[in-house]
């Protein structure tokens, strides 16, 4: 009997993890980031103008909690394109460095310099609100 | 609290033949430059992920505020 009990909150993030090419968990919005590794991997990703989506996991605790338990992935933030973990901050920073963000996002490397405030505008895509499944 | 020097020799001995360099400003972000043979072959979010195995559930984001890595093989 290995029935597994219902968990909405974790299927909306699968769920939104499926439905979305590039989403970002991160602390606050692309707007407002809440804590400079989300900002720096939000300014990485406008920089190459990829829209995407973001989720801030600040609103309830048990967002980060699930994801990080669905992903095996301890901290804030977590991109992940088609699906697939990209990885936090750090590999995001260092992809981006290297030109292999823009290769996995499809787009064009930027010239910019990846600590400069990006011109683009935020994702495009408005916030998920995860926080809306919960009962 | 942990110090620098106490995630360094954590990361040292839960990654057999791993080098680490550990930096703080502050005894609660911290950044590790870590050089392992352990790492070759394995994607950047595997290598990550056997540092973060290192640590306690709740101890990142807790204690730790923050710890930044960089992974490369020697």
């Amino acid at each position: 009997m290995s029935e597994q009990p219902e968990n909405p909150l974790r299927d909306a993030i699968a769920e939104a993890i499926r439905d979305n090419d590039v989403i970002l968990f991160m602390k606050g919005n692309p707007e407002q980031p809440m804590c400079g590794f989300s900002a720096r991997t939000v300014a990485a990703l406008q920089s190459l103008g990829t829209p995407f989506a973001a989720v801030d996991v600040l609103p309830d605790p048990r967002i980060r909690q699930e994801l990080s338990s669905l992903s095996n992935w301890p901290t804030i933030p977590q991109l992940f394109v088609g699906g697939e973990l990209i990885g936090g901050c750090d590999i995001v920073t260092e992809m981006y460095e290297t030109g292999e963000l823009a290769g996995v996002l499809g787009v064009e490397a930027a010239p910019a310099e990846p600590g400069g405030a990006p011109e683009a505008e935020a994702g495009g895509a408005p916030p998920i609100q995860i926080e809306n499944r919960l009962g | 609290m942990p110090s620098a020097d106490e995630i360094r020799q954590r990361i040292e001995t839960g990654i057999p033949g791993a080098s680490a360099e550990v930096q703080t400003d502050d005894e609660v972000h911290f950044s590790a430059r870590i050089t392992a043979e352990a790492f070759a072959g394995l994607s950047r979010v595997q290598q990550h992920r056997l540092v973060y195995d290192l640590f306690g559930e709740g101890e990142l984001g807790g204690p730790i505020h923050a710890l930044s890595i960089k992974t490369e093989t020697p």
